[in-house]
């Protein structure tokens, strides 16, 4: 765990710090206390009520973590609907909040790969946490959690059942293009071909690691995070193969989001502001 | 939480002649028209203007036009009509509206000025300094008017503009007066040419002054506010109207700068656009950054209509040199200089490139300039996706992100 340092607490003991991440497809909630421990978390599908969804979502992490709401200490928002969290005091987008909860595990310079539902990001992280750079895919879905969702649709089977399929393939089958309509049109070429399923499904693994691949050239230590790989660990090990490295995934990898959300409440109260109010107030 | 809030934009007191500067513009053209004289011609917007208004034609900017319909968002009724005619999706968005519009015989002029519609062309003139688009733009209104239609071919990708290159330009622009003569059934004049050079290079030297007070900290205006205050350099270099609006927009400015009035009330970054506005999205944009503390103080598309090249005493090989060596034109190495002296110039801590979909000559962004400038000026680039008319090819949640994501980043340095 990341030593927070030498700070100031006094005041925040027995409080709590929230984080909500408002995704394309699922709203993630995590608490977490002065130690930066995970107390409760929520994730459930995002819906078109963001601003209902994100309080449910948050209502559920704060029963999970037995915390009762007059002890959140603040609840900093990302993530797609961000702006329609309405307990939210500061929002942050969610390359930062990634890049804050995956630095808090693997406090080193690293390259941070986000795949999400809607999109998938590439981080640059200095060894101070700082960071460099960073990128976002283009408009088109290829590569991202939508198409991996439009593909098992096009196979007739759920989105859950890639994963363990992928591992069963003994073949070697290329998908090639970056566009998800095209890359049905080359999924039903392969199935008109013979091609077995679990060679196409480990395919389109493969794609979506050569998407990524085409942003940056992932130097250093690579860290996989996000939705996709929580319920599709299989990338991390194609990303790595193809790296020829081991690629790290923290705890909860579709948590992280919410996770460096809380922490960035949690650092804020930390360094002191909340502490130095409450003398000023005193004083 | 409302993403809007703390936006609030101090409106400039010239706008107001502005608006004269550029319904006289058109009422003048939409006049000429039905009097069928003075003769009207097209031109591209970095084209031989003063050649055309020494030879008494008024002068139309298809372009300006383009980005009308981009900032009205007119553009998304008209560009799929164009696309239908075999015009495709991924070439240049201004033709594509602006041919659409004309096919669909309607135009935000008319509600803004009060003209019939657009001014019918006695002849088009085209530059294709910018792209290879303006000339096949052209063509189309050429078969449709059955007007002529002539222009120059100009180098592109050069690292220095040299003599060669200058006494081509100047010859191809010689080379027009014969056509123009016949048109417009008057001589040429070389001494209202020279007149006519000398107002150009004083409306482009105003212009470039008004741009460098977005130097000061903090900048009085920023990138927004001159895609607006453009309009006269565009469509009025070469008359006096033109200058009299700059020189009254500069004052306005020094008054700013004197009582250092800020465009963005808390000046905390200081960027660089490069490429295309997004004609569609300028105020949600300028609001945006404005919520984000941050100020456009720069860009490669303003700056493409200071001309310091012009010389009245030497008109046709000065309006040579000055159409030449424009930033468009030039090769990558001679951009990256540029564009390094304007970071200097204007203190600026990040780039943000716009790779429009349809405007490849000004997407910068796609031979790894940002990646090399980063390397080389230590400040960060973001690229943005988008079009300067097409908004089908812009996602607004991932420029957002984006932009939101690029300021965490430049507050976390």
């Amino acid at each position: 765990m990341k030593d927070l340092g030498e700070i100031q607490t006094r005041g925040l003991e027995g409080l709590f710090w929230a984080g909500v991440d408002v995704g394309a497809s699922t709203t993630k909630a995590a608490v977490i206390d002065l130690e930066a421990r995970l107390r409760g978390f929520h994730v459930q599908r995002s819906g078109v009520d963001y601003a209902g969804g994100s309080a449910a979502c948050l209502e559920k992490a704060l029963k999970n973590a037995g915390v009762p709401a007059e002890k959140l200490s603040s609840v900093v928002a990302t993530g797609y609907g961000r702006y329609n969290v309405p307990t939210a005091k500061r929002i942050k987008t969610e390359i930062s909040c990634h890049m804050k909860g995956c630095y808090f595990h693997y406090p080193h310079a690293a390259t941070i790969v986000d795949i999400g539902g809607q999109d998938c990001k590439v981080i640059r992280v200095d060894e101070q946490g700082r960071r460099k750079a960073f990128k976002m895919n283009r408009k088109c879905a290829a590569g991202t959690g939508a198409f991996l969702e439009e593909v098992a649709l096009r196979l007739g089977m759920d989105v859950s059942e890639l994963d363990g399929l992928a591992r069963g393939s003994t073949r070697k089958v290329q998908i090639g293009s970056y566009c998800t309509v095209f890359t049905s049109t080359e999924i039903l070429t392969l199935i008109r071909r013979g091609e077995k399923v679990e060679d196409i499904v480990r395919g389109l693994f493969d794609s979506v690691i050569q998407r990524i691949l085409e942003m940056d050239p992932l130097e250093g230590t690579v860290i996989l995070t996000g939705g996709v790989v929580e319920y599709n660990p299989i990338l991390a090990e194609a990303l790595g193969e193809r790296l020829k490295t081991r690629v790290l995934v923290p705890p909860h990898p579709q948590l992280t989001g919410a996770f460096g959300a809380a922490l960035y409440g949690l650092e804020e109260d930390r360094q002191g502001q909340k502490w130095l109010h409450q003398t000023e107030a005193s004083g | 939480m409302n993403p809007e809030q703390g936006v609030f934009r101090k409106d400039f007191e010239s706008s107001k002649k502005l608006k004269q500067v550029m319904a006289q513009h058109f009422q003048e053209l939409d006049q000429a028209v039905r009097n069928g004289s003075p003769k009207v011609a097209w031109c591209t917007s970095v084209g031989p203007a003063e050649l055309l208004r020494a030879m008494g034609f008024l002068v139309y900017f298809p372009e300006n036009h383009g980005a009308v319909l981009g900032a009205s968002r007119r553009a998304m009724e008209y560009i799929p009509v164009a696309n239908a005619l075999g015009y495709s999706p991924d070439i240049c968005s201004y033709l594509t509206s602006d041919v659409g519009a004309y096919l669909r015989k309607e135009t935000p002029l008319t509600k803004a000025y009060g003209i019939s519609g657009v001014p019918k062309p006695d002849v088009l003139v085209y530059n294709t300094n910018q792209c290879r688009d303006v000339q096949d733009w052209f063509h189309f209104y050429g078969r449709e008017f059955g007007v002529p239609v002539t222009g120059i071919t100009s180098p592109r990708g050069v690292e220095e503009v040299t003599e060669a290159h200058i006494k081509d330009v100047a010859k191809q622009m010689e080379e027009l007066v014969p056509t123009l003569q016949e048109v417009s059934g008057s001589r040429l004049d070389m001494d209202r040419l020279r007149q006519v050079v000398r107002l150009s290079r004083r409306c482009s030297d105003l212009w470039k002054e008004v741009l460098e007070t977005a130097s000061a900290l903090p900048s009085p205006w920023t990138f927004f506010d001159h895609t607006i205050h453009m309009g006269p350099a565009v469509v009025a270099r070469g008359t006096q109207e033109a200058v009299d609006y700059y020189e009254l927009l500069l004052g306005e400015l020094k008054e700013r700068l004197q009582n250092r009035v800020a465009a963005v009330g808390e000046e905390r970054h200081r960027l660089y656009w490069e490429g295309m506005p997004i004609w569609g999205k300028l105020r949600d944009l300028a609001n945006l950054f404005m919520r984000l503390g941050s100020c456009i103080v720069a860009s490669t598309y303003c700056n493409s209509w200071i001309f310091t090249d012009f010389d009245p005493d030497d008109p046709f090989r000065s309006m040579a040199k000055a159409y030449t060596n424009i930033f468009i034109c030039h090769a990558e190495g001679w951009k990256e200089n540029y564009i390094e002296r304007i970071v200097r110039q204007f203190h600026v801590d990040g780039i943000v490139f716009h790779d429009a979909k349809t405007c490849p000559n000004n997407s910068n962004s796609r031979y790894s300039m940002p990646q090399r400038l980063e390397k080389r000026l230590g400040i960060p680039c973001l690229v943005i996706h988008g079009d300067l008319n097409d908004l089908r090819c812009y996602s607004e949640e991932q420029a957002v992100t984006n932009i939101e994501a690029f300021v965490e980043q430049l507050e976390e340095s």
